[in-house]
């Protein structure tokens, strides 16, 4: 290497988390079975749960992939308000449907 | 020294001259990559709001526009992009453990994930543009039998559809006559559809040259990748790509088929 001589050469004293290959492999097995799960359910009539239903199990698909795979879950105070932010925003973008929720509420002579 | 034989030994890891400490040189880094899939957040959470809007508007017509898709293939990707985010962080452990070799071949299975997605879409979107469902003057719809919805509709599309090109962005025919936007409900299902895959799949050709660029250079034992970072950053790009993917199966493949 060519700064090895270099003082600032760090011999890996971070503090690193290695997630054992058994959690990925859990992970992993629950993912797919999610997968088969969602394909399932989307299969049969619930009505307006079908979606409800869909988005839960992407949702928890979402939580094992960031906090597992991504590592959120050892990451540090940093890292978990970022990684937050993204789906604080997310709920705040969805609000906007507030708006065509209510249109049909208020009545406009000539309408929308 | 039992402490060190329970814990795999972390590949060492080069300060640079403006941190302090390597764990806020590792922090910067991650934080830095997630201020980056936030604004990704941003606009591919626009476009799910968008499909949300224009479902709720069109239910019906979403509702058959949507089954013209093939739920396999779908299923077939969302299990490939699965697999490539495992692989991804299997990649990411390796690399951090100084396994350069299992590094590689992770690598190299979740470029090769990519690439198979890659084709399962080229496939699906082959049949889409065949059929007429790529949105344009020449997007055709073949009403169901069954359903008597709009009059105008079928007799005007028609006259395009046989014998036109698949795709046409400027050339109208010569029959084409603009509709109203209640008409387009279908092509909308299909120009979000076209949009939002199209980004994504997008995303994943970036996704392959990223990690390519991580292969070659760990192969040729570049010293930018002696450091694991470059791997985990591009980890943490891959498995974002996974999670746009593990909402786009469900709310365009699978919803709204009862």
């Amino acid at each position: 290497m060519a700064n090895t001589d270099n003082h600032n050469h760090d011999s890996g004293a971070g503090h690193h988390h290695v997630t054992p290959v058994s959690t990925y492999v859990a992970t992993y097995v629950a993912l797919l079975v999610l997968l088969v799960l969602t394909f399932a359910v989307s299969r049969v009539d619930l009505g307006p749960f079908n979606i409800i239903v869909a988005l839960g199990i992407s949702v928890v698909k979402t939580a094992m992939v960031v906090l597992i795979f991504m590592g959120v879950k050892y990451g540090t105070r940093l890292t978990w308000f970022w990684a937050s932010i993204g789906f604080i925003w997310l709920v705040l973008l969805f609000l906007t449907l507030g708006d065509y929720v209510t249109r049909q509420w208020v009545h406009l002579p000539l309408g929308w | 020294m039992s402490l060190e034989l329970q814990h795999p030994a972390v590949a060492p890891q080069r300060l640079s001259h403006q941190f302090e400490q390597i764990d806020q040189q590792n922090e910067i880094y991650i934080v830095g990559m997630w201020t980056f899939l936030v604004t990704e957040i941003m606009f591919f959470g626009a476009l799910f709001v968008a499909l949300t809007v224009y479902r709720s508007v069109y239910p019906d017509a979403f509702e058959q526009a949507h089954t013209a898709l093939n739920v396999w293939l779908g299923l077939t990707n969302t299990f490939i992009l699965l697999t490539s985010s495992f692989t991804a962080a299997m990649a990411v452990r390796s690399k951090m453990l100084g396994e350069r070799t299992r590094t590689l071949f992770f690598l190299a299975i979740t470029i090769m994930c990519a690439f198979g997605f890659l084709c399962v879409k080229y496939v699906e979107y082959s049949a889409e543009f065949r059929e007429h469902h790529f949105p344009g003057p020449n997007f055709h719809w073949e009403q169901p039998v069954t359903a008597s919805a709009v009059q105008g509709d079928l007799s005007a599309n028609s006259q395009v559809a046989l014998g036109s090109p698949k795709i046409s962005v400027n050339e109208f025919p010569a029959n084409y006559q603009p509709q109203q936007l209640a008409l387009h409900k279908r092509e909308l299902f299909f120009s979000l559809y076209f949009v939002m895959t199209g980004l994504h799949g997008f995303h994943v050709i970036i996704g392959i040259f990223v990690l390519g660029t991580l292969w070659l250079l760990i192969y040729f034992r570049h010293p930018t990748v002696d450091d694991y970072m470059p791997v985990e950053l591009a980890g943490l790009y891959w498995h974002f790509v996974d999670i746009v993917w593990i909402f786009l199966y469900p709310l365009v493949y699978l919803i709204g088929k009862q």
